[in-house]
């Protein structure tokens, strides 16, 4: 019973990281369909820049969170005006090959400034260690994450639903064309929009280094999770986003701990049949055609 | 009556002529041929990359002329190679009996899975043919008794071609082997590809609305290409297989999918040939750049991919043609 409600904490925690990364894929495939490969280079980029500002910088480890924020922001600002948006309008196949190609340059660029080991990072004391609560141990560093994702959750949501920005999110993922004969600019919200989301991976992967681990592998490695979340929560739904990142991240978790042998079988046969089952996601927003 | 009569039998023509050989497709493979008298001692290389290019024409069939993007195809040729594999490491070493079973197991599976995919948009079915691709990666992964796991399937022992010719260490009679069953397989694939068949898949991918209207039944024809395409995939699969005697587990990698994909899209879709020269420069490049360095060779790979996308989206083939329709008006206008 404790090795179970263990799992299912850790596993909540997986999926809580899972969910800070994927929602800007989420939101801005919801929003422009682009079929963006390369979310998890901006989550690679986070953990690198953490890593790097914490030992060649001696910044701190919160101070280093917002940092991480706004760079990678900026960063994939450049990238949405250079490389992305000629290809808004184009097939699938382009989009891919292009995010493709940007998940080859990070991978070999990584690996050639951090070299291709795993990156360490140091947790500040008040961080590491655990809590005991009713007998299980809880790890700090985890219930940590568990709350920024909720603060983060609900400003998304209160954003979303609140303001008047996340209206036009909402009018531009639900129909393009109209949002736009409205005077939506559709083109710098999703530019925002792509920025935040980006920031926020950059921001998932920081906080995630501890976690899933930093090489230069990280953006192939973990592509299939941040998809995953992203098809089966149904694009452009935060809602759907959280509850696919937690149900996967607490079957991943699971899955490794009571049948290990079959590595992760378990997590490509619950993508496809969860995919066959809801084609437009769990709680995904169908698109008024 | 007779100016409709003229108009038809013009469209005709433009298919007839669609379909008759060209020079150039002959030189193509005349210099297939050469190759084996020419580079006696790279034979072996030069039959992987005819393999891979068999592998890639699998690929065109359902990228470049039905239009579903898939990035798992290594899939069927990983079955392919594993059905061959199996057969001759527990005691039947025919070879040409060898390529039939696996064609035939990788054409069931891309049957099967073909089903999985009428459904959902393309990053839908993207994420379903990645699935079945990581799927059957980590099952080979994992049955290491019957697939040897990482460590790869030893003992796999293939028998003379037709009784007569044995496979050598310098790969001829491999190259000759691989060179006849990818020229079978590509005439097969290009009279399919021109026959009307061939144009409604085209059509689909096009614009299905419009496809559908004109009466053209688009899931079976999907599910028939997928199958036929994925059985080619796993003879070419079948064919690594029994000319490196071994069979190891990045036949079902996803980076063998990407890869491929990058190959065709380097030499061009919806060409026939597209694949082909796609893997003979990919292959060509990778040899001589990962020596250098294996970084400096993905580092490449991804700005090549972002050039190609964004300034020359039609590959190689598709920018020789561009420039020989340059050329040919250029010719033409000095004339006039």
């Amino acid at each position: 019973m404790h090795s179970f409600l263990g799992i299912l904490f850790d596993g909540l925690a997986y999926g809580a990281l899972l969910f800070v990364i994927s929602v800007g894929l989420s939101i801005t495939l919801g929003l422009m369909g682009f079929n963006n490969l390369a979310h998890g280079v901006f989550a690679m980029a986070g953990g690198y820049l953490l890593v790097t500002l914490m030992s060649k910088a001696g910044i701190g480890f919160l101070p280093a969170l917002p940092i991480v924020f706004c760079v990678v922001a900026l960063g994939s600002l450049v990238l949405e005006r250079t490389l992305y948006r000629p290809l808004y309008k184009s097939t699938p196949l382009n989009q891919v090959l292009l995010t493709v190609g940007i998940i080859f340059i990070a991978t070999a660029g990584a690996n050639y400034i951090w070299g291709s080991g795993q990156q360490p990072v140091v947790i500040p004391g008040w961080l590491s260690g655990q809590y005991a609560v009713l007998g299980l141990d809880l790890s700090r560093y985890r219930l940590f994450l568990m709350a920024i994702v909720a603060v983060i959750t609900f400003a998304l949501v209160f954003g979303l639903e609140r303001t008047r920005f996340g209206a036009k999110i909402r009018a531009s993922v639900d129909n393009q064309r109209t949002a736009e004969a409205m005077g939506i600019r559709v083109e710098r919200v999703f530019q925002l929009t792509f920025a935040l989301g980006s920031g926020l991976a950059g921001l998932g992967g920081a906080l995630g280094v501890d976690v899933l681990g930093l090489d230069p592998n990280f953006a192939i490695k973990y592509l299939v999770y941040f998809l995953l979340v992203v098809v089966v929560g149904g694009p452009g739904s935060v809602f759907g986003t959280l509850l696919a990142a937690l149900l996967l991240g607490v079957a991943d978790i699971a899955g490794k701990y009571y049948v290990p042998q079959l590595g992760a079988f378990i997590i490509y046969a619950a993508m496809i049949i969860l995919l066959l089952l809801f084609p437009h996601g769990l709680l995904g927003r169908r698109k008024a055609k | 009556m007779s100016d409709n009569l003229a108009k038809v039998s013009r469209h005709l023509s433009f298919l007839r002529a669609r379909e008759r050989w060209k020079p150039a497709e002959i030189v193509f493979w005349l210099a297939l041929v050469g190759v084996y008298f020419a580079f006696p001692t790279s034979l072996v290389f030069a039959s992987q990359i005819l393999i891979t290019g068999l592998f890639a024409l699998s690929l065109d069939m359902i990228l470049g002329y039905a239009g579903i993007v898939t990035l798992g195809h290594a899939a069927f040729f990983g079955i392919g190679a594993y059905a061959a594999g199996l057969m001759a490491a527990h005691g039947w070493h025919e070879p040409l009996s060898g390529l039939l079973v696996a064609g035939l197991v990788a054409g069931i599976a891309g049957y099967l899975s073909s089903f999985l995919l009428s459904r959902g948009g393309d990053l839908t079915r993207l994420m379903i043919t990645l699935g079945i691709g990581l799927l059957l990666f980590e099952v080979a992964n994992s049955a290491t008794k019957y697939t040897g796991g990482v460590d790869g399937l030893q003992g796999v022992e293939i028998g003379k071609l037709f009784g007569v010719f044995g496979f050598d260490l310098y790969g001829k009679t491999a190259y000759v082997y691989v060179l006849i069953i990818a020229f079978l397989l590509f005439a097969f694939t290009r009279s399919m590809m021109h026959s009307p068949y061939g144009l409604a898949l085209r059509s689909i991918r096009e614009n299905q609305t419009r496809a559908l209207a004109i009466g053209i039944p688009i899931s079976a024809c999907l599910t028939n290409i997928y199958t036929i395409a994925a059985a080619i995939a796993g003879i070419a699969g079948a064919l690594l297989t029994q000319t490196t005697q071994f069979v190891g587990i990045d036949v079902l990698s996803f980076q063998r999918s990407a890869d491929l994909l990058i190959m065709l899209i380097i030499g061009g879709t919806a060409t026939l040939y597209g694949g082909f020269v796609g893997a003979a420069v990919f292959l060509l490049a990778q040899d001589r750049l990962s020596n250098l360095n294996p970084q400096y060779w993905q580092f490449f790979l991804g700005i090549l991919l972002i050039v190609m996308t964004l300034y020359l989206r039609s590959g190689m083939l598709g920018g020789l043609s561009r420039l020989a329709d340059l050329f040919r008006h250029w010719r033409n206008k000095e004339r006039s």
